[in-house]
C-alpha cells in the first residue's frame, strides 16, 4: 500500500447498505420525485440538458449475425448530476459509454439516433470534431487502470499529453498542470511522482492518475466505466468519494457505469437499468430503489447483499444467463428469466414491451400493469425485510 | 540505468569467456575424449603429407600434450597479448588479437578475418536497414488495413519471401539485372570509404536478396504485434483523450509493438555479422561467410575456431545491445 490508499478504509465496509438505507429513510415521508429525470425525449424537440441521448442504437455486423449491443437508449443528464447505468455484463452499458465518446465511428459499427452534448449531435458530427470534444468536453475513466495506462510513458507524460492536445501551452506548463492534478486527486509528493511510471503506482493511485487524466481539460461530462471493479475494497470507497468530491468541485455531469447497485445508490441521482442492450427501467434513485417496477431490477436488488436488513437470508440470484445479443429472445428480452412472465397472458413472449411511465419521470419496460408491479414488489419487499 | 548497463557488460564478458571455453573444448577436448592421440590431433593442423617433425613441432606449439586449462589459458593469452608461432624454418609473430595461426595457409587467422569483416558488415547493415524499414512499415500498414487488398497482397508476397531461398532470388536477380539487362555490375566489394557510390551499387543486389527474406518475416511479425497492441486498453485510453489517430498509432501503438521486433532484430543482425553464408556464396563476396566455407572445405581448424569465436562474439554483443535497448524502451525492465 503506497501513499494515500487505505487512509479511510473502515468507511468502505457499509457503503452499499448505507447509501441504500439513506434513500429508503428519505422515502418514508415524501415521494421524493423532485429530482426525477426528464422523460426520454420525444423525437423532434430541442435538445435539453448537457447530454440528451435519443433512441441510440449501436449495432455491430459480424459473421454470426447482427449484434445489437445498444438498441434504443434515451436519457438526459444535466451538469452536476450523476446517472448510474446498471446491468449485467453484456447489457450494453459500456458500449453506450464508448458510443457517447464517439469511439465507434471509426470501426465497423452502425450507429443511429442522437447524442446531443451541449446541443451538438455527436452521431452526426465529423470525426475530427468528435475528436476535439473527446478528452476536452467529455472524458472517461476506465475499469482497469493498469492496462488502461501505457506502460512505457510516465504518468505525468500521459496526463500532460491529454492537456497538450486541447490547449495551446508549453510542455513545461502541461507537466506542471499534470503535477497539480495529481496533487488534487490525492497523490502524495505529486511533484516527484509525476515522473513515475504506472507500474510504480499502487492500484488505487493508478485509478487516481486515470481520474487526473480525465479531468485534465475540465470536462463537462465524465464517464466512469466500473471505476472501482479492479480495486481493493478498501480503495473502492476512496475512489468513489474522490469522484463525487471532484464532481462537486468541477460541476461536471457524471455517468457511472456499474454492475454494483451499492455504488450507484451512494452516488447517482438517476438510474438507468439496462438489459440486453435495451432500457429496462429509468428513473430517479428513489424511484428505482424504492419503487422498482421491472422484474429485472427486482432481481438485481434481491441479489445485492444488504446491511440494513435485519434477517439473514440467502441472496437471491437471477436464474439463467444474459441472452446473446445476436439472438435476443422474442418479445420481452428478459422473459425467459422472468418469474412473472406467465402473468402477462403470453404478451411477454410475443411483444416487445414499450417503455412507459409508471409515475412522472419513472419509466419501466414491462407488460405487467403498474398496479401489479407495485403489488408484487410490496410482497417481495415485505418478505425480505 | 547506468548500473544496469555495467551489470550487462560484466555478464557479457563472462559469457564470452564461457562461450570461448566451450568452443575450445569442442576443438581440443572432444577429439581426445573420442580417443585421438595428441599426435593424430596435431596432424590435422598441418597441410597435406606432413612430415613427422612438422607434426611434432605443431604438437609442441599448440601445447596439445599439456592439460586442457593450460592450453585454454595459452589461447586466451594469445588473443590479448599476441603469440609467436614457429612454422617450419620461420618464426611468425601473430599480433593481438591473435585468434590462432593457420599452418595450412601459413597465415595468422585474424588478419584474414579482419579483411572479411567490412564485407559482411556492409552486407548485413545495408540489408538490415532495408528490411527493417520496409518490413515494419508494410507490417504496420497491413495491420491497420487488415483484410484489405493491400494486406492480402503484402502477406502473400511476405509468404513468398519467407519461402524462397536466397540462392534462388539472388540468382534470379543476378541473371536479370546483371547478365540480361546489364543494369548493374557483377557484385564485387568496393570499400565504403574508397567510393561510397560504387559500394552501394555493387551491394544493392545482395542487399535486396537478403532483405527480402527478412523483410517478409518482419512484416508478418510487425503485423501480428500491431494487431495485438491496437486492441490494448491503453490504446482506447489514448483515443479517449482525443489524440489524433496518427499519434495513437505511432506513439502508443507502434512503440509497444516494436519491442519484440527490437529483440529479434538484434539477434538476427548478430547472427548475420558472423557471416551471411548463402548470400556471400551466391554473390561471391569475400566476407566472413565465404571465409567460413573455405575454412571448412580446407579443414583448416584454426580458421574454423577463429570464425566460430568471432561469430559468438557478435551474438553476445548483439544480445547485450538488445538488453540495454530493451531497458531503454520498456521502463518496467529498468526497475
Amino acid at each position: 500500500m503506497v501513499g494515500g490508499d487505505g487512509a479511510d478504509a473502515p468507511r468502505a465496509a457499509g457503503k452499499g447498505g448505507r447509501g441504500f438505507a439513506r434513500l429508503r429513510a428519505r422515502d418514508r415521508g415524501s415521494q421524493g420525485l423532485e429530482s426525477a429525470p426528464r422523460g426520454a425525449g420525444t423525437a423532434e424537440s430541442a435538445p435539453s440538458g448537457l447530454l440528451d441521448i435519443r433512441d441510440l442504437r449501436i449495432h455491430f455486423p459480424t459473421d454470426d449475425g447482427l449484434v445489437k449491443a445498444v438498441d434504443g437508449v434515451s436519457f438526459t443528464l444535466d451538469r452536476g448530476r450523476t446517472l448510474g447505468i446498471v446491468g449485467e455484463s453484456g447489457s450494453g452499458k459500456s458500449v453506450t459509454s464508448l458510443g457517447i465518446l464517439g469511439l465507434y465511428n471509426t470501426s465497423n459499427a452502425r450507429m443511429s439516433g442522437k447524442i446531443y452534448l451541449g446541443g451538438e449531435d455527436i452521431v452526426a458530427a465529423s470525426q475530427a470534431r468528435v475528436r476535439e470534444l473527446r478528452g476536452s468536453k467529455m472524458a472517461m475513466i476506465f475499469q482497469d487502470p493498469l492496462s488502461s495506462l501505457h506502460p512505457y510513458y510516465t504518468v505525468g507524460n500521459q496526463i500532460a499529453e491529454a492537456y497538450l492536445i486541447h490547449n495551446k501551452v508549453s510542455k513545461k506548463a502541461a507537466r506542471a498542470h499534470a503535477a497539480d492534478l495529481l496533487n488534487r486527486v490525492g497523490i502524495p509528493q505529486a511533484a516527484t511522482r509525476v515522473d513515475d511510471y504506472p507500474h510504480q503506482f499502487s492500484g488505487g493511485m493508478r485509478q487516481r492518475a486515470m481520474i487526473a487524466m480525465a479531468l485534465s481539460c475540465d470536462p463537462e461530462l465524465l464517464i466512469a466505466d466500473e471505476p472501482t471493479t479492479a480495486l481493493d475494497v478498501t480503495v473502492q470507497a476512496q475512489i468513489l468519494d474522490l469522484i463525487s468530491d471532484l464532481q462537486q468541485e468541477y460541476g461536471s455531469a457524471v455517468i457511472m457505469i456499474t454492475h454494483d447497485l451499492g455504488v450507484v445508490a451512494e452516488l447517482a441521482d438517476d438510474i438507468l437499468v439496462m438489459y440486453a442492450g435495451r432500457m429496462a427501467e429509468y428513473g430517479s434513485s428513489e424511484d428505482v430503489f424504492v419503487h422498482p417496477g421491472h422484474p429485472y431490477t427486482w432481481g438485481l436488488l434481491g441479489s445485492m447483499p444488504r446491511l440494513d436488513r435485519t434477517r439473514m437470508e440467502r441472496l437471491l440470484s437471477i436464474r439463467g444467463t444474459p441472452p446473446s445479443l445476436i439472438n435476443v429472445p422474442a418479445g420481452c428480452p428478459f422473459h425467459p428469466r422472468c418469474d412473472y412472465a406467465s402473468r402477462t397472458n403470453g404478451r411477454s413472449e410475443k411483444e416487445v414491451p414499450a417503455l412507459r411511465p409508471v409515475s412522472p419521470g419513472h419509466l419501466v419496460a414491462c407488460h405487467l400493469s403498474t398496479d401489479e408491479q407495485r403489488r408484487i414488489w410490496a410482497e417481495r419487499d415485505a418478505v425480505a425485510s | 540505468m547506468g548500473t544496469f548497463i555495467v551489470r550487462r557488460l560484466i555478464a557479457s564478458v563472462f559469457l564470452l569467456v564461457v562461450v570461448a571455453a566451450i568452443t575450445f573444448a569442442i576443438f581440443f577436448l572432444l577429439p581426445r575424449l573420442a580417443g585421438q592421440t595428441t599426435y593424430s590431433l596435431a596432424t590435422q593442423y598441418v597441410g597435406r603429407n606432413p612430415t613427422r617433425s612438422a607434426v611434432l613441432q605443431i604438437e609442441q606449439q599448440l601445447g596439445l600434450n599439456k592439460p586442457l586449462y593450460v592450453q585454454y589459458g595459452h589461447f586466451l593469452k594469445g588473443i590479448v597479448a599476441g603469440e609467436h608461432y614457429t612454422a617450419g624454418p620461420n618464426t611468425v609473430y601473430c599480433p593481438p588479437p591473435c585468434f590462432g595461426y593457420s599452418f595450412k595457409s601459413q597465415l595468422p587467422v585474424w588478419p584474414q578475418m579482419a579483411s572479411a569483416i567490412p564485407v559482411t558488415l556492409s552486407l548485413a547493415i545495408g540489408a538490415a536497414v532495408i528490411w527493417l524499414v520496409s518490413g515494419v512499415s508494410i507490417g504496420v500498414l497491413s495491420a491497420l488495413k487488415r483484410g484489405s487488398v493491400f494486406d492480402r497482397a503484402a502477406m502473400s508476397v511476405a509468404l513468398a519471401g519467407v519461402s524462397l531461398p536466397i540462392f534462388f532470388t539472388g540468382l534470379i536477380l543476378l541473371e536479370l539485372f546483371v547478365y540480361k539487362w546489364n543494369l548493374l555490375p557483377a557484385p564485387t566489394f568496393v570499400p565504403f570509404f574508397q567510393n561510397p557510390w560504387q559500394w552501394a551499387v555493387n551491394l544493392i543486389l545482395p542487399w535486396i536478396s537478403l532483405a527480402f527474406l527478412y523483410a517478409a518475416l518482419y512484416a508478418r511479425l510487425t503485423r501480428a504485434g500491431m494487431l495485438e497492441t491496437m486492441n490494448e486498453d491503453y490504446i482506447r485510453t489514448a483515443r479517449a483523450k482525443g489524440l489524433p489517430e496518427r499519434t495513437v498509432i505511432t506513439k502508443h501503438g507502434l512503440r509497444a509493438a516494436l519491442t519484440p521486433i527490437v529483440t529479434i532484430f538484434g539477434m538476427d543482425l548478430g547472427l548475420l555479422l558472423g557471416g551471411a553464408i548463402i548470400t556471400e556464396f551466391t554473390f561471391g563476396l569475400h566476407g566472413l561467410g565465404l571465409f567460413t566455407i573455405e575454412a571448412i572445405q580446407n579443414q583448416d581448424l584454426p580458421e574454423i575456431l577463429g570464425v566460430t569465436l568471432l561469430a559468438a562474439f557478435f551474438i553476445v554483443i548483439a544480445n547485450m545491445v538488445v538488453d540495454i535497448l530493451y531497458a531503454y524502451i520498456d521502463p518496467r525492465v529498468r526497475h
